[in-house]
C-alpha cells in the first residue's frame, strides 16, 4: 500500500496535467468521452488519442532508459525508426506475395536494423564517451539519406491487406491494431523489468557510475544495453508508423518526434540528467502530449497557432514542476507545519542549516 | 628585512553547522618565506585558506595585511589586494592559449589588445623561467607547466602572497622540482608563499616554517630546521584519546603451515602504487598505516581491482585466481568499502534497501532478481543487526547521516558474506559512537573467521583493531609492525625512518 502511494506521488505531475486537459475538454463539450462503433471498431476522442500516441509511447519508453543510464538524450530515434521501417518496406515489397510470415520476417529484420543503429549510438556513447545528444546527432543529420537510399524511391506504397489491418483495424476486433500492439509492447517491457535487474542496474549507473563499477556493474555495458533497447523501440515505432500511413516517407515520417519523446520523459517526472526513472510516468506523459495536441485541435485553434499554444502550455508546466518552485512550496508547507506545531520552541532553533563544509 | 610580516591572523574562528572548523587560530606570514600549513584532513587547512581569500567570512578574529586590517568578502577582492591562489586542480581553460589563460577576465575593456597581451605574457613567462610560449594552446603543455602558468596568472598584478593548495599532488618528481624552482624564484622576489601539501618530504625540502593545525586548533608554528619529521607527525596526529581503549583486538590462530586466505605477489595498479606483496590469514585483521597520499587506498584498490591492475597475481586459499575487475573480486569473496563514501560508495537517490542488496544482487546476476519479499527480508535483517537508523527501508540513502550511510555500505558487503573484507577509512567523517560500533564489529567479524583489512587515518583506531600494521610512505611499503602492544610512537618512528632510509639510498 505504501509503495502504491510513493508511486502515485511520483506521478502527480503527469496525472494532474491529464486531469486538467480532461476538464478543459469537458468544458468545451460534454461529449468528450463518447465512443462510437464504426464498422465494428471503436472510435472517439479517447481511442484516437491511444491510436495517435502509439509510436510516441514506445519511443518514450526507450528514451526513459537512455536518459536514466547515460544522463543524456538520443535525438536520432525518429530517424532510426524511418531507417528500420525502410528495411521492413524493402523486404515486404521484394517478397512477392505478402503473407503474415513475410510481414513478421520483415518486422524482425527491421528490429535487427534498429539494433544495429542502437549499437552505433551506444558504442559512441559508452566506449568513446561522446555525449548522447552529439553522438545521435550523426544519425539525426544523415539518417534520412540512408533511409532514402534503402527505399529507393521517395515513398514506396505498402498496398496489401495485412499492412492495412496492422495500421487500422483487424475485422472483428473492436480495438484499432496500433493500440493493441502498443499494449503488447508495454506488457513485454513490464515482463523485462520483472525478470531482470534492469531497473536497479540502470538507476545505479545513472546515479553513480563509479560506485556501480565498484559493485561489479559495468557501466559501459549497461549504457550500451539501453541504446540497444532504444533501437528496438525505434524499429517497433517505425513498423507501426509505416503501416498506419500505408507508405514509407523518408522525409517526413516521425519527423521531430524525439522532441515529444524527451518532453514525455520530462512530464513523466523523470530527471533529464539520469538516475531514478519511471516508465509509467513517461507513458502517461506521452499520452498527455497527444491529448494536448488533440485538445488544441478540438478548441479550434488555428493550425498555424497550435505550436505557440503548445509551447506556452509546456512552459507553464515546466515552471510549475521546476525544482525551484517545488522547493519553495515544500518550504512554505514546512513553515506552516512548524508554525502550527511549535509556539514554545525559540525561533532561532528553527533556522535551517544553510552552508555545509565540503 | 626577511622577517617583515605581510599577513597576520589573530584568533580566527569559523564555525559551520555542527563543526567548529577553526578555533582561535593565529597565523603569521613573513615576506619572502615559504610557509607550510600541515594537518590531517579536517584539521582546518582549507578553511584557513578560504578565510584568507574571502571564500568564507570569519566569525571572529583579526586579519591584517601589511599592518592594515582587512576583511575580504569575495575572492576577487583578495586577488585585487595581491593575494593569489592556485588550487590542486588546475582551474584554467584547456582550449585557450597560454596568454589568454593568463589574462582572461583581467580587464574590463571590451576590446582586447592581443599584441600587447601576448607581449606581456611572454615577458612574464620569461622572467619566471616558465618554458611555454604565449600562443601555445594550454593542453599542449605538461601538467607541471600548466600549474606554473596558473601560478604566473596568480602572481601577475603585484602579488604579495601566493597560496598553493596541494599543487604537487598530480605532478611527478621531476615536475615537482621545476615547480620548486619557480617557488624559490618568487621567494627571492619577496613573495610570501603559503604551501599546503600532504607530502612530508616536499615540506622539508622547500619550506622555511611550518604551522600545524589539528581539529581546527593551532598546535604551533615551527622553524622547519628545528622540527624533526617524527615530531611533526605526532603533532599532526595528536594523541586522540577516546574511551574505546577497552576494545580488545583479535589475534589470528595461525601456524607457519597455514595457507593464507589471500596472497598477492607483485601487485601494482594504474593508480601508481609500487609493486607490493600482501598476505592475510583467516581471522586476521591487518591495516595499512601511513599518512594521506602514502598509497594506502591505492594498495587495497589494487587487490580489489578497483583501479586497472597492471601486474601481479593473487592466490586465494592457495589457488591462483584472476581478478581483473571488481566483479571478479566480489565473486572470489572479497568486499571493498571505499574511502570516498559519497563518490564511490552510496547510490544517493536509491533506497536504503536497494543500497543494501546491490552487491549481492549483482553477484547473483542480471537475470535473477530477488523477489521484493526477499530484498525486504535482507534489508530488515541488516538494519536490525547493524542498528541502522532510517525511517523506513525505502528512504533514499542520501537523507541518512554519514555514520548510518556507512553502516548501509557495510551491510551491503556483509550480505555478500565475504571471506575477506577491505574497509578503507570506514570511520572517516562519522560520529564517535558509530566509530566505536564499527571497530567492535570488525573484531567480532574476525572472531567469526572473516579476514579484514582496516584502514584509518586515526592511527589509534588501527592500533586497537589490527594485529598487524603495514606501514606505507610515498606509495611504497616501508615496513611492518605486529604484536599486541604497539604504540603510536612505533608507527610514527617507522614512517619517519622509512623516509630517512630511503633518502640514504
Amino acid at each position: 500500500m505504501r509503495k502504491l502511494i510513493t508511486t502515485l506521488s511520483q506521478l502527480v505531475l503527469p496525472i494532474s496535467v491529464m486531469m486538467l486537459l480532461i476538464v478543459i475538454n469537458l468544458i468545451k463539450g460534454v461529449d468528450y468521452f463518447n465512443i462510437t462503433l464504426v464498422n465494428g471498431a471503436l472510435y472517439g476522442n479517447i481511442p484516437n488519442i491511444l491510436f495517435g500516441a502509439s509510436e510516441l509511447v514506445i519511443l518514450s519508453i526507450g528514451m526513459t532508459l537512455v536518459t536514466a543510464a547515460s544522463q543524456g538524450q538520443d535525438i536520432s530515434i525518429g530517424v532510426n525508426a524511418t531507417i528500420s521501417s525502410a528495411v521492413f518496406v524493402l523486404f515486404v515489397l521484394h517478397a512477392g506475395e505478402v503473407t503474415l510470415l513475410v510481414i513478421v520476417a520483415g518486422f524482425l529484420l527491421s528490429c535487427v536494423a534498429g539494433l544495429v543503429l542502437g549499437a552505433f549510438n551506444g558504442t559512441l556513447v559508452s566506449v568513446f564517451k561522446v555525449q548522447p545528444m552529439v553522438a545521435s546527432l550523426i544519425l539525426f543529420t544523415g539518417g534520412r539519406s540512408i533511409a532514402f537510399m534503402i527505399d529507393g524511391k521517395l515513398s514506396p506504397i505498402l498496398a496489401n491487406d495485412i499492412s492495412n489491418q496492422i495500421g487500422t483495424v483487424i475485422p472483428g476486433v473492436p480495438i484499432q491494431t496500433p493500440i493493441i500492439l502498443t499494449a503488447i509492447f508495454i506488457a513485454l517491457v513490464a515482463v523485462l523489468f520483472k525478470t531482470t535487474n534492469l531497473r536497479l542496474y540502470v538507476e545505479t549507473v545513472g546515479i553513480n557510475p563509479n560506485a556501480a563499477r565498484l559493485n561489479g556493474i559495468n557501466p559501459k555495458k549497461i549504457i550500451f544495453l539501453t541504446f540497444l533497447i532504444m533501437g528496438v523501440c525505434s524499429a517497433v515505432a517505425g513498423f507501426i508508423a509505416v503501416n498506419k500511413a500505408g507508405r514509407h516517407d523518408s522525409v517526413n515520417q516521425l519527423k521531430l518526434i524525439m522532441m515529444d519523446a524527451i518532453l514525455a520523459v520530462a512530464i513523466g517526472g523523470n530527471s533529464l540528467i539520469g538516475g531514478k526513472f519511471s516508465i509509467t510516468g513517461s507513458i502517461i506523459g506521452a499520452y498527455t502530449i497527444e491529448m494536448l495536441n488533440r485538445t488544441l485541435l478540438r478548441l479550434e485553434i488555428e493550425p498555424a497557432m497550435i505550436k505557440v499554444f503548445k509551447a506556452v502550455f509546456i512552459i507553464i508546466l515546466m515552471v510549475v514542476a521546476s525544482p525551484v518552485v517545488r522547493v519553495y512550496f515544500s518550504k512554505t508547507l514546512d513553515r506552516v507545519r512548524t508554525w502550527r506545531l511549535t509556539t514554545t520552541i525559540p525561533k532561532d532553533a528553527m533556522v535551517s542549516t544553510g552552508k555545509k563544509e565540503e | 628585512m626577511l622577517s617583515e610580516t605581510i599577513l597576520e591572523m589573530k584568533g580566527i574562528s569559523k564555525s559551520f553547522p555542527g563543526v567548529k572548523a577553526l578555533n582561535g587560530v593565529d597565523f603569521k606570514l613573513r615576506k619572502g618565506e615559504i610557509h607550510a600549513v600541515m594537518g590531517e584532513n579536517g584539521a582546518g587547512k582549507s578553511t584557513l585558506i578560504k578565510v584568507i581569500t574571502g571564500v568564507y567570512e570569519k566569525d571572529s578574529g583579526l586579519i591584517t595585511l601589511q599592518g592594515e586590517p582587512i576583511h575580504f568578502k569575495t575572492p576577487q577582492e583578495a586577488q585585487n589586494r595581491g593575494i593569489g591562489t592556485v588550487y590542486q586542480e588546475i582551474m584554467l581553460c584547456p582550449n585557450l592559449t597560454v596568454a589568454e589563460n593568463m589574462f582572461i577576465g583581467r580587464s574590463r575593456n571590451p576590446v582586447v589588445n592581443w599584441k600587447q597581451m601576448n607581449n606581456k605574457a611572454a615577458q612574464l613567462l620569461e622572467s619566471l623561467g616558465i618554458p611555454a610560449s604565449p600562443l601555445q594552446e594550454l593542453t599542449s603543455c605538461s601538467l607541471a607547466v600548466q600549474q606554473m602558468i596558473a601560478i604566473a596568472r596568480a602572481v601577475d598584478m603585484d602579488c604579495k602572497i601566493l597560496i598553493l593548495d596541494e599543487p604537487t599532488s598530480s605532478l611527478d618528481e621531476d615536475e615537482v622540482h621545476k615547480l620548486f624552482a619557480l617557488m624559490l624564484e618568487l621567494k627571492a622576489r619577496g613573495v610570501g608563499i603559503i604551501f599546503i601539501t600532504h607530502f612530508l618530504e616536499q615540506v622539508y625540502e622547500i619550506s622555511d616554517r611550518i604551522t600545524v593545525l589539528r581539529n581546527g586548533k593551532l598546535i604551533g608554528e615551527y622553524e622547519t630546521s628545528s622540527l624533526s619529521q617524527i615530531e611533526l607527525i605526532s603533532k599532526m596526529l595528536g594523541n586522540k584519546l577516546e574511551d574505546i581503549t577497552k576494545i580488545k583486538k583479535h589475534e589470528p590462530l595461525v601456524s607457519d603451515s597455514t595457507i593464507p586466505v589471500l596472497e598477492g605477489v607483485g601487485l601494482s595498479s594504474a593508480a601508481g602504487v609500487r609493486p607490493f606483496d600482501f598476505t592475510i590469514q583467516k581471522g586476521e585483521v591487518n591495516g595499512f598505516a601511513g599518512l594521506l597520499g602514502s598509497g594506502r587506498s591505492e594498495s587495497v584498490r589494487a587487490i580489489f581491482a578497483a583501479d586497472k591492475v597492471t601486474s601481479g597475481e593473487i592466490r586465494m586459499n592457495g589457488k591462483r585466481v584472476k581478478i581483473k575487475n571488481p566483479l571478479d573480486a566480489i565473486k572470489q569473496g572479497i568486499g571493498y568499502l571505499p574511502e570516498d563514501r559519497k563518490g564511490d560508495g552510496i547510490i544517493a537517490d536509491l533506497s536504503v534497501r536497494d543500497n543494501i542488496i546491490l552487491a549481492l544482487q549483482v553477484m547473483k546476476g542480471f537475470f535473477k532478481p530477488f523477489s521484493l519479499k526477499q530484498t525486504e527480508a535482507f534489508a530488515d535483517e541488516y538494519i536490525r543487526k547493524l542498528n541502522i537508523k532510517t525511517p523506513t527501508p525505502n528512504t533514499p540513502i542520501k537523507s541518512l547521516s554519514g555514520g548510518n550511510q556507512q553502516k548501509v555500505i557495510l551491510a551491503r558487503w556483509l550480505l555478500t558474506n565475504p571471506e575477506y573484507l577491505i574497509l578503507d577509512e570506514p570511520t572517516r567523517g562519522i560520529d564517535v559512537g558509530t566509530k566505536v560500533e564499527i571497530q567492535k564489529l570488525v573484531i567480532k567479524l574476525a572472531e567469526e573467521g572473516m579476514s579484514l583489512t582496516f584502514i584509518s587515518s586515526e592511527i589509534g583506531e588501527m592500533l586497537r583493531t589490527c594485529s598487524r600494521l603495514i606501514v606505507m610512505k610515498d606509495r611504497e611499503i616501508v615496513g611492518e609492525l605486529r604484536g599486541t602492544d604497539l604504540s603510536e610512537n612505533d608507527v610514527m618512528t617507522m614512517i619517519a625512518q622509512g623516509g630517512e632510509s630511503k633518502c640514504a639510498n
